[in-house]
């Protein structure tokens, strides 16, 4: 059974057909990827997978337990976590604050109201330990608003990956990244493949074939095709969208 | 542009020293207060809309969400308070305990409509309801009294056990006050540097990432703002006692404004003490430039409006930035013992 699938998913907004007839399955310890043009519905896929929005019609389900339609709190909470294409941190706050309000044991404090937020030692310990996951150590104490792109783009996976996710959802991670800054990703995904099922939305082909084992490619709200990243490379839907004649 | 978590301490700490600050300054306020031209009741007052201006705070400032009807809470602590003395007996802590609860049960009402919106709707709804309060307060004179309001309401006496201490004068119930503020800065710094308190913070900087990480939104804007609401009508039975009256003007549009005025004038959106500060600036520029002008709210208007123009920051900011030093590492760390 797959850690996580889709099922005939479809989702409009008024007359506009955004996602129709989706399937997807994302196993366990794999890297997944999801790519297609702009505007293929990508991100509406995401924010449909992660509880943005509900699905119109069909089946969302995690570990075989629907959640099609949970908010997503709920859907946070069962461990899917996810980040996203425009940055969403928490800007006023320092880069080990982000990470800590991400923590489920921070979480499981959330109603308490008269102790010391940060007094728990075991608690920064393990959101340095998080921020170590993502080449942040030593940047505990800047506000998050003053890190480089790049490097607020890893954030934002720590912040995913406080949650101790079963399954991390990666919104366009290169989105605005310079080479460098994207080897960098490349090289931060690959080490995490090893401890979490991820799954990547990539414009960037040569990006995503390099870290994805399998990929399902959206086009018009359809996947119209899905496979290794090899099989995929002799497919002519791939081959048109990589030549730019599909957009 | 500063904010409340650039300046706001991760403090462990019960009490800080800006706390001692105040509680030296309020306490021997009484000394000095007639030598510098002033009286014992603006001292009351002071410390009553403290208590309501930190309890704003944590909605407005804290969590980002801009109420502009929260006078209704303050009159309806103070009608509560009227009404428990007259109708079931003459009690300060059941008094005061009425005008929290109905507060509360106000603030609950309003807060289950609003919680699920955000800005301007948010704003709007606020007012909304706000001047529901104030007409109702007008129109139900077999309760409220009407616009004549609730008169000869006791301040009933401090029952200690063994001792029972007098509120009637003056000066013993701005120590009583003094009290009750002090009790109310330990509690809401404890709740602002909380979990509880981060997350409400979280939730201001971005609600989305927020829901994402697994917080149920909604229900810390509800008990931000049903908290909220609680302070103020704490306040608004100490009101009560101290004008020995209730009045629905206190829950006007142009009264929910002043609070605003006062904590964004002050440095709220800043600092855990910007509405401390923004009371203090308004009460005696009323009183100070009132002596001198019959204008003067005109001149405070002017310099409300050049703050938020220059110094958005509000006086807490300018205090904040005239003594910041170049941040060492030490000063950022979140376990610390003060305060700031």
């Amino acid at each position: 059974m797959a850690l996580f699938e889709a099922r005939s998913i479809h989702k409009r907004f008024g007359a506009r057909v955004v996602l129709e007839n989706v399937n997807l399955s994302f196993e366990a310890g794999q890297v997944s990827g999801i790519m297609g043009p702009n505007g293929a519905g990508k991100t509406t896929c995401f924010h449909v997978l992660t509880g943005r929005y509900a699905p119109d019609r069909g089946e969302i389900l995690l570990e075989g337990q629907s959640i099609g339609g949970l908010p997503p709190q709920r859907i946070a909470r069962l461990g899917v976590a996810r980040s996203f294409q425009v940055m969403n941190l928490f800007d006023d706050s320092t880069v080990l604050e982000n990470i800590l309000l991400a923590l489920p044991d921070f979480r499981a404090r959330r109603h308490k109201a008269l102790t010391a937020a940060f007094a728990d030692a075991a608690l920064i310990d393990e959101a340095r330990e998080v921020l170590d996951q993502v080449g942040l150590t030593g940047r505990e104490w800047e506000p998050s608003v003053s890190l480089s792109y790049g490097d607020r783009r890893a954030l934002e996976i720590g912040v995913a990956l406080a949650a101790r996710p079963r399954i991390l959802f990666l919104d366009e991670p290169t989105s605005g990244l310079g080479t460098e800054a994207t080897l960098n990703l490349a090289r931060l995904i690959a080490r995490l493949r090893q401890r979490y099922t991820i799954v990547v939305i990539e414009h960037d082909m040569r990006f995503l074939f390099r870290i994805a084992d399998r990929i399902a490619v959206i086009h018009w709200g359809q996947v119209i095709a899905e496979g290794t990243p090899a099989a995929l490379s002799t497919n002519k839907w791939v081959q048109r969208s990589a030549l730019g004649e599909l957009v | 542009m500063l904010t409340l978590s650039d300046i706001s301490p991760r403090s462990t700490a019960w009490v800080t020293p800006q706390m001692l600050v105040l509680a030296l300054v309020m306490l021997s306020a009484p000394l000095w207060l007639g030598p510098v031209g002033l009286y014992q009741y603006l001292g009351i007052e002071i410390a009553i809309w403290m208590v309501y201006a930190l309890g704003f705070n944590l909605l407005f400032g804290y969590t980002g969400l801009h109420s502009f009807g929260h006078g209704a809470y303050l009159g309806v602590g103070g009608y509560a308070f009227g009404l428990f003395q007259h109708h079931v007996g003459t009690s300060l802590v059941g008094g005061l305990a009425a005008a929290i609860l109905a507060s509360a049960l106000a603030g609950m009402i309003v807060a289950a409509a609003v919680s699920h919106r955000r800005g301007i709707y948010f704003a709007l709804l606020t007012i909304a309801f706000g001047q529901v309060f104030w007409f109702s307060a007008i129109k139900l004179h077999w309760l409220t009294g009407g616009e004549d309001g609730l008169l000869n309401i006791p301040r009933p006496a401090l029952d200690l056990g063994v001792v029972q201490v007098t509120l009637s004068d003056n000066l013993s119930f701005y120590y009583f006050t003094v009290a009750v503020l002090g009790l109310c800065v330990v509690a809401l710094w404890r709740i602002v540097n909380s979990p509880f308190g981060r997350i409400l913070q979280a939730i201001r900087q971005n609600e989305m990432r927020a829901s994402f990480i697994g917080y149920e939104v909604w229900r810390f804007k509800f008990a931000a703002f049903v908290l909220s609401a609680m302070f103020a009508g704490l306040a608004g039975g100490l009101f009560a006692m101290a004008q020995e009256s209730a009045y629905p003007d206190v829950m006007s549009l142009h009264q929910s404004g002043l609070i605003v005025m006062m904590v964004l004038v002050g440095g709220g959106l800043v600092s855990f003490w910007g509405p401390v500060l923004g009371v203090v600036l308004y009460f005696v520029a009323r009183d100070v430039l009132g002596a001198l002008t019959e204008t003067w709210l005109l001149w405070y208007g002017l310099m409300f409006v050049a703050m938020v123009m220059f110094r958005p920051e509000g006086l807490a900011g300018v205090l904040h930035r005239l003594r910041r030093r170049p941040p060492s590492a030490a000063q950022t760390r979140p376990v610390t013992s003060g305060g700031a």
